[in-house]
């Protein structure tokens, strides 16, 4: 049996430890208890003083119909980009594991975008698509389709989903290319010896091999859309028109840094870290699971 | 059941030519061996059969018809993978009734057929496991099942047994066997081990760095073997091979000045050449000493318990020869024995082109 007394204390394992604590303390923990804490404060019109109130501002949050309404622009937002980057990246992916000549190339084309700024992603797509500028508004004029996401609700949605879409097909794109070159090649070439042929093999191998890199992505596609979208939405509608495009991390910046309701404002931020650490706790628990076949 | 003819397949990738003009006939319900070392190209040869890899020339046909731009699944083959294969997310029963689903058989003849092979690979209890769950010889079985289901015209193997365990492997070279024999499906098994070709197959091929060395049964290519390679690939311990030369009348091998050994009547048109003498370990035998006896010096010997194999040098000659003697349990170090082989055992070969004379 090990004994205590076997090792001398030392403080070197906490010294080796500090810098990854002292990190996590200060750029996670301290905000976030900060942010518990504002979120029970209220603040005074002039910002000279604040009010312990303690569930108030999550109160008035529920009773909120713009927050609902919110929230459920969130959900329809983060499930467009969800659902159409997985199956674009799964459709190139798919495609890149045929490719035989210019490997390479194909897929630093299709990595790229991953490297690009979400703001610059955004004014990218903001220009292609502005409604006296854009090209492609220009083209949709040509065959009698109004484009105007700055008046158009619905138009200005698909422009933020089209964005950040983009960005993130890199992303899911990489991991399907990995999920399916791990597949045994001798399995495919089994499967088509038993007489199926590219689609069949696809939905009955290769498909349900990969799940758990799908599982895995969708997660990640969905924290991705909750959160790392706001410059996206920033640089193309700032959260409009009429809040047309307003997520709920929109919101929270929209509400804190431009209407001042800092206690709403952290408020709201709980609720996403909330979030956050639930679909982190999914992510954990049932990927190890799905796994099994 | 099916004849498979292969004719002058050759295979190239780029500017190297792996495979150079193979050419076999493979008849109704024979169980053919392609044997030889790693990268030779006996694997290639088996996946331009199964139609996973181009034709670079020649043809293949199967029942007289050429299937050489064939998709696999028009072939009407089977194939079993050297690491099986099996399709993890399904259930072993899965596994077997896939290729069938795609043929489109009803729910009822997939049932019957898969408790069918099932009963025959004695896999009755594990049709509702994972592959995952499995042993390595079930999963073997599996992958066999999975090929008897859909009752190719032929059957290929990619060095099936390569992944198990020797006693497993002797088994399951046992369990193949029979199979073969009752099922009496044309079948073409690819592997690397001598032994594994020899006790199955019905005819050998031998292929040697893109050459086919010879094709014949496995007691023709022991006996006769066409090549020196031939010669030493087959048999273990491998064949010793004697520098040589033949005396004038063609009557004896001279190995050196002191040593020669008398040889068989036939060998008499090659009087006075130099030549390989190729004697296997096991056709030595001990004798008294005379005058056509090879003293062998001990160098070392390995018991093991049926025989002894023993090593040794000849006089004047610095390389090891192997004789594989019964009932010897104590030899020491540096003893001389007297060796000698019966001449219908020492095959004779060109030292320059490798072929047997």
């Amino acid at each position: 049996m090990l004994k205590r007394t076997h090792f001398k204390a030392s403080p070197l394992p906490y010294l080796l430890v500090a810098p990854q604590i002292f990190i996590t303390v200060a750029f996670f923990i301290w905000p976030a208890s900060q942010a518990v804490y504002q979120s029970m404060l209220l603040e005074d019109p002039f910002g000279l003083k604040s009010e312990f109130v303690w569930f108030e501002n999550y109160q008035l949050l529920f009773s909120d119909e713009i927050y609902f309404s919110t929230f459920l622009r969130t959900i329809v937002f983060s499930s467009l980009v969800a659902f159409l980057s997985l199956t674009v990246a799964l459709l190139l992916a798919a495609t890149a594991d045929h490719v035989v000549r210019g490997t390479r190339t194909y897929r630093t084309l299709l990595i790229w975008p991953y490297a690009v700024a979400p703001v610059v992603a955004g004014t990218i797509w903001m220009f292609i698509f502005d409604p006296t500028l854009g090209i492609v508004s220009y083209m949709l004029h040509g065959i009698g389709y109004e484009w105007n996401h700055r008046l158009n609700g619905n138009q200005a949605m698909a422009l933020i989903v089209l964005a950040a879409t983009w960005k993130q097909i890199s992303y899911n794109f990489l991991f399907f290319l990995a999920g399916m070159q791990a597949i045994p090649k001798s399995l495919i070439e089994a499967a088509a010896i038993d007489g199926a042929g590219p689609v069949r093999r696809f939905w009955t191998i290769i498909f349900p091999l990969i799940s758990p890199t799908t599982f895995f992505l969708m997660v990640m596609n969905i924290v991705y859309a909750f959160f790392d979208t706001f410059g996206i939405v920033h640089a193309v509608t700032k959260g409009g028109p009429a809040k047309a495009t307003e997520i709920l991390v929109y919101k929270v910046y929209n509400d804190g840094f431009i209407g001042l309701d800092l206690g709403g404002s952290a408020a709201q931020s709980v609720i996403l870290m909330l979030i956050v650490i639930t679909l982190t706790v999914i992510q954990f628990r049932y990927i190890e699971r799905r796994v099994e076949y | 059941m099916a004849r498979v003819l292969i004719e002058n397949i050759t295979k190239s990738y780029g500017e190297t030519e792996v495979l150079h003009g193979i050419n076999t006939d493979i008849q109704e319900g024979e169980f053919i061996v392609i044997v030889g070392p790693s990268g030779c190209g006996k694997s290639t040869l088996l996946r331009m059969i199964a139609g996973l890899e181009e034709i670079s020339s020649g043809t293949i046909s199967i029942d007289d018809r050429v299937v050489n731009n064939l998709e696999p699944k028009d072939r009407d083959i089977a194939m079993v993978f050297q690491n099986y294969a099996l399709y993890p997310h399904m259930t072993v029963f899965k596994n077997m009734a896939y290729g069938l689903q795609l043929r489109k058989f009803s729910r009822k003849d997939i049932k019957k057929r898969v408790d069918q092979a099932a009963k025959l690979l004695q896999l009755e209890e594990l049709l509702d496991r994972k592959p995952r769950q499995l042993s390595g010889g079930q999963r073997q079985r599996v992958a066999m099942g999975r090929c008897i289901v859909r009752e190719p015209k032929v059957f290929l193997f990619d060095e099936p047994l390569s992944n198990l365990d020797a006693k497993l492997r002797v088994q399951m070279r046992l369990e193949l066997r029979k199979l073969h024999r009752r099922l009496k499906v044309t079948s073409i098994y690819v592997t690397h081990d001598q032994v594994e070709a020899m006790t199955l197959g019905d005819r050998l091929v031998v292929i040697n760095a893109g050459y086919a060395e010879q094709i014949g049964t496995p007691l023709d290519l022991y006996e006769k073997p066409a090549t020196l390679f031939v010669a030493g690939f087959l048999g273990s311990p491998a064949m010793n091979f004697i520098k040589a030369q033949i005396s004038a009348d063609g009557k004896q091998a001279r190995l050196s000045d002191s040593v020669q050994i008398p040889l068989h009547t036939g060998s008499a048109d090659c009087g006075g050449k130099e030549v390989t003498l190729g004697i296997r370990p096991e056709h030595f035998s001990l004798t008294e000493q005379g005058h056509s006896t090879l003293p062998l010096t001990v160098d070392h010997a390995e018991f093991h318990g049926a025989d002894t194999i023993i090593y040794g040098r000849l006089p004047g000659n610095d390389e090891l020869l192997t004789a594989r003697l019964p009932h010897i349990h104590h030899i020491s170090q540096d003893k001389v024995l007297h060796l000698t082989a019966a001449p219908e055992h020492i095959h004779l070969f060109d030292p320059a082109s490798g072929k047997r004379i």
